[in-house]
């Protein structure tokens, strides 16, 4: 889901494993190196470790809620520290920069964002469908519901929201969870246009509208893919 | 596999079962709450062990003690994943010692009776009943499997022969009832003496059935179940002075719940934000007041605590007191929160401290003052430096728990490689014991452990680089008036006393 320039090669693995084994010296104080340069190498490979962490998190069916957060609250303050001046602006092109890091971190920092963002909009999507009757709001004094409000009424109450919840977000809900940052950005228009056969057999088509179609086609294939995979077992399975 | 609900009283059978090792030996102590924890006072009284084949074996069975010591899961090794306890809770009395497991099992141990024929064997438990609490469940809606692992007990305070405690895991709380049975009734009318229904043309006679004494047979039912009502996972449940009332809290919320009532719940904390990508912090633990029914507490993962009063509205987003300590500049780091991160808030008895556990500290403090703690116990400070390790394996996220002792003098937490400490807040002296097979002797005092954290490594001393992150006791309790411990290692648990000369 963190799509834009992670996929992360051995190599950088392996030296992001062996700067974990110095311990942490970036944090004494002591230690000359701290004392004379911003510890800018070591933070990346916890910042790279941070991400996985994350990555690795939310692609948990039901991520653990207090290691989310933490985890990314530790990410926007390894975040703030490599970039002390000003913050990048959300540039949708890599801008040329010298060093692998940087890029990594430029690239990154706008889809982090994003993805951070609507993937912790998932979360509340995906409570959302399936809210389970929700506590009673208090509506006096808490220990007894107030004279008007019959048990049972209460509990018709408890269903109303839930289904209430499943109607109002319309099919659109339902498809939410499904991740298309990857066929959303404009990395992916010249290469539709390429694939694209010879002329149109009809009237001249605006660009927009035709990948418009090409999107919806990819999205029913995945959807129609995917509700294939998601066929539960049959019985004695 | 599950567990009959009617387990047989295993009183004898558990003496044979803890093998020739846990014999005691030598006159047992006066126990007293005054002795606090100094250097080599401590004696192991029995190592516990519930394996899965314990439902298996029948009193009238005649066992050969060899054949059960073989047979059982002694050995680490043979230890499956389910064994793993994630409670232990003594009940208000001391008499009883719950614990739950990974695999949804609740076991309850109960003290060995004292008898003036066997007084050495006092301060022992043996097992009192077993029963499979929570079943694992799929959620349909979201294709998620809910685990059955208990996360939290608590004991209901006795009103009758009955015992009642509360279990959960992350999504449903259970009501149950434990009793003993040591009658039934024999000589009914419609049915025979296996159970077979006798046709009542051919009854003659009428007689009222009697009540025989039989073996004793505990068992457990569930006399309640309060589900659907979280989303997130529950972290705590308290039970509330008022014995009327008790709360739920998961991550983000919090339930009050009436005993009788398992259709609705109130909600009192709610910190959901209206936009998820705003969420910075959770709710990590929380606990009612001991004495004040209005009151209650729960901290968060950015290290604060919220003290509630619920007279002042029915939803308590605002809290009446705030308790934070300002970070310490010279240990910043990046990773200052998540270490500050409290994983278990606990009243003292009195009622007038709260104690709380963070990554590396224990934490007191008073009621009457929110600003800082009153007192700070260092755990395993050697760890400090070792924190980016610590995040790359999330060992950072473990969760340990802490406890008082009955007169709030003394109290405990535990570490890695089995280690727990103890810190008496009087004499300022702390302790560090471990808890593991190798090292323990039934009845022999228990040795202080001491981590070396650098130069010249003593002889008795374990270097920091030595410790074993996967032996962690995150589960201690103990006992509420006397000088009795129990401490969780794997599926291990330990009960130690004090042994006071």
């Amino acid at each position: 889901m963190l799509s834009k320039g992670l996929k992360r090669k051995r190599e950088e693995e392996e030296e992001e494993k062996e700067a974990l084994a110095v311990d942490a010296w970036w944090l004494d104080p002591s230690h000359p190196a701290v004392a004379q340069a911003p510890p800018a190498v070591a933070s990346s490979s916890l910042f790279d470790l941070s991400v996985l962490k994350l990555h690795h998190s939310l692609r948990q069916s039901e991520p653990d809620l207090r290691h989310l957060v933490l985890v990314v609250n530790t990410l926007r303050r390894i975040q703030a520290s490599m970039v002390p001046t000003a913050s990048l602006p959300p540039v949708p092109s890599v801008p040329a920069a010298p060093g692998m890091a940087d890029n990594l971190l430029a690239s990154s920092d706008a889809a982090l964002s994003a993805s951070m963002a609507s993937l912790l909009e998932d979360l509340s999507h995906i409570e959302g469908l399936s809210q389970a009757p929700q506590p009673l709001a208090d509506e006096g004094p808490p220990g007894r519901p107030t004279g008007g409000a019959p048990p049972g009424l209460g509990a018709l109450d408890l269903l109303g929201p839930a289904t209430g919840c499943l109607l109002d977000d319309g099919l659109e809900g339902l498809f939410e969870d499904i991740d298309t940052s990857m066929y959303d950005s404009e990395l992916w228009a010249p290469a539709s246009e390429g694939l694209k056969p010879g002329p149109e057999d009809g009237p001249v088509k605006e660009q927009a509208p035709e990948l418009d179609e090409a999107e919806l086609d990819y999205l029913m294939d995945v959807l129609v893919g995917t509700q294939a995979l998601e066929r539960p077992p049959g019985p004695g399975r | 596999m599950v567990l009959q609900p009617n387990e047989r009283r295993y009183r004898d059978w558990s003496h044979r079962r803890l093998g020739p090792w846990c014999s005691p030996t030598g006159s047992p102590a006066p126990l007293s709450c005054e002795t606090g924890c100094g250097e080599g006072s401590w004696i192991l009284v029995c190592r516990l062990l519930v394996p899965t084949q314990v439902s298996l074996l029948s009193m009238e069975e005649d066992i050969d003690t060899r054949k059960i010591n073989n047979s059982f899961l002694r050995d680490h090794s043979y230890a499956t994943e389910a064994d793993i306890i994630s409670t232990v809770e003594f009940n208000h009395t001391g008499e009883l010692l719950a614990t739950g497991d990974k695999g949804g099992r609740v076991v309850i141990f109960q003290r060995e009776q004292e008898s003036k024929n066997q007084v050495h064997r006092r301060g022992e438990y043996n097992v009192y009943s077993t029963f499979q609490s929570h079943e694992p469940e799929f959620d349909y809606l979201k294709s998620l499997e809910i685990e059955e692992k208990i996360n939290k007990i608590r004991w209901l305070p006795q009103q009758n022969a009955a015992y009642f405690l509360l279990s959960t895991n992350d999504k449903t709380v259970k009501l149950w009832k434990v009793s003993e049975r040591d009658k039934r009734p024999e000589g009914y009318n419609l049915k025979d003496e296996e159970g077979r229904l006798r046709d009542p043309a051919t009854i003659t006679t009428l007689r009222v059935p009697v009540l025989r004494p039989m073996d004793l047979m505990v068992e457990a039912t569930p006399r309640r179940v309060f589900a659907n009502a979280h989303t997130y996972h529950i972290n705590s449940i308290s039970v509330n002075s008022d014995y009327e009332t008790y709360m739920s809290a998961d991550d983000l919320r919090i339930n009050l719940w009436n005993f009788e009532i398992t259709n609705q719940s109130f909600n009192i904390v709610d910190i959901k934000p209206a936009n998820m990508e705003e969420l910075t912090e959770v709710i990590t633990a929380a606990e009612f007041h001991p004495h004040h029914c209005n009151t209650f507490v729960y901290s968060s993962s950015k290290g604060t605590i919220r003290l509630c009063d619920m007279r002042a509205s029915a939803l308590c987003d605002r809290h009446t007191k705030f308790f934070e300590e300002p970070e310490d500049p010279s240990n910043r780091s990046f990773f200052s929160e998540i270490i500050s991160s409290i994983s278990d808030v606990k009243f003292s008895h009195s009622g007038r401290y709260i104690m709380t556990r963070d990554y590396l500290t224990v934490k007191v403090w008073d009621l009457n003052m929110e600003n800082r703690p009153i007192e700070t116990y260092q755990v395993h400070d050697y760890l400090r430096s070792k924190l980016c390790s610590l995040y790359e394996n999330d060992c950072i996220f473990d969760k340990f728990e802490c406890v008082w002792n009955g007169s709030d003098s003394v109290i405990m937490t535990g570490s890695y490689n089995n280690f727990f400490r103890m810190f008496d807040r009087n004499t300022k002296r702390d302790v560090t014991l471990e808890a593991s097979r190798e090292n323990s002797k039934p009845r022999a005092i228990l040795k202080p452990r001491k981590v070396c954290v650098g130069g010249k490594r003593r002889k008795d001393e374990i270097s920091v680089d030595s410790l074993d992150f996967s032996k962690k006791i995150l589960h201690t309790a103990w006992h509420p008036s006397e000088n009795i411990i129990a401490v969780a290692a794997t599926n291990n648990l330990y009960i130690f006393q004090d042994k006071v000369n």
